[in-house]
């Protein structure tokens, strides 16, 4: 097949698929976001005869208005315009999870520090500030009184960008510390890991060590759930162990799995390669009876 | 082997260079992108993004 890979850095992650691809014999046009030019009406010449194409852009504006593009340039791309646009946005992907009945962590949405304020008392200390927009575990804050309450939220509303001053305020959840990402692909498991750290936040970006976790049916349902929520596609859904259940806090829709890749012994690029594989052969079929 | 653009140093670099790939300079610590492969060519890696991620 022919896959083009839309990016704007060469991840390891990016490494791997790119080596199973052409491993595999697949022709891939490697497409850098950054130097193309999107006509309302013509696709650029990278796109052309493409069987379907992989979004890996690092940046989650050219991702979501890539795929747009490719949408309307009748070019199968995943993950889906769709999945990206929930996926993206916590606030989106909370309403998301909460409307399919997943189990997701408590959360208000305010638009004044003054009624942030008053939901972060009314959940109480410790609770959670978290960007609408962002990854790696990038400014979240974890506020544990009042008087710190008050200094973030006035930092957010003086320093930021508009998209701060939507303030996302979360229950903090008392997860045994570690949490667990699993990559799926249209909400089937390929593998998932273990997330550990002293630090509340468990993100591998963040250094948390890693180990592999096996899955119990209730995680499988519930990363199902989760999948179909946002549109399927190749997603990292990020669990905690709550009490006896899982709660899901999001789905992640430029999943990075290197690290995944290191702790586990499935072969994740070339389970994911085979996932693409059906995926260029579903799109083809559909154009075909069209 | 090629030069850094941030300090001049040698870097050393692998044999399965990708365009678009970021390689440190173990000198410098300089982050670098590699723009071309053939033979290859570094220049500064962009900084990071707010809405970088996954």
């Amino acid at each position: 097949m022919n896959v083009g890979l839309l990016y704007s850095r060469i991840r390891k992650d990016e490494k791997l698929l790119l080596s199973e691809l052409r491993e595999r014999g697949h022709d891939v046009e490697k497409i850098d976001v950054r130097k193309q030019r999107f006509n309302l009406a013509n696709a650029p010449e990278a796109f052309a005869d493409l069987d379907i194409v992989v979004d890996r852009c690092l940046a989650t504006s050219r991702s979501l208005y890539a795929t747009q593009f490719c949408e309307a340039y009748g070019v199968p791309v995943v993950n889906s315009h769709e999945t990206a646009e929930i996926c993206s946005d916590k606030v989106k992907n909370s309403l998301a999870l909460e409307a399919a009945g997943v189990p997701t962590p408590n959360t208000d949405v305010a638009f004044t520090t003054e009624a942030a304020l008053e939901s972060i008392e009314d959940f109480g200390y410790p609770c959670v500030l978290k960007p609408v927009i962002g990854s790696w575990g990038r400014l979240m804050a974890k506020i544990d009184s009042r008087d710190a309450a008050e200094a973030i939220l006035e930092h957010k509303a003086t320093l930021g960008h508009y998209e701060h001053k939507v303030f996302y305020v979360q229950e903090f959840v008392e997860k045994p510390g570690r949490d667990i990402r699993v990559l799926a692909v249209d909400g089937e498991p390929i593998a998932a890991m273990a997330r550990s750290s002293d630090h509340w936040l468990t993100n591998a970006a963040k250094g948390a060590e890693t180990e592999p976790f096996e899955l119990d049916a209730r995680a499988e349902e519930l990363v199902q759930q989760a999948s179909d929520a946002v549109g399927g596609g190749l997603l990292g859904v990020d669990l905690m162990e709550a009490g006896d259940d899982y709660t899901i806090h999001e789905v992640n829709h430029t999943v990075e799995f290197k690290a995944l890749d290191g702790a586990v012994e499935t072969d994740v690029a070339g389970t994911v390669v085979d996932w693409l594989e059906r995926k260029a052969a579903e799109a083809e079929t559909v154009e075909v009876t069209a | 082997m090629t030069e850094c653009v941030e300090c001049g140093a040698d870097v050393a670099l692998h044999d399965d260079l990708e365009v678009g790939e970021i390689v440190d300079c173990t000198t410098c610590g300089a982050e670098l992108e590699v723009v071309d492969t053939e033979p290859p060519v570094l220049e500064r890696a962009p900084e990071l993004e707010e809405d970088w991620g996954e």
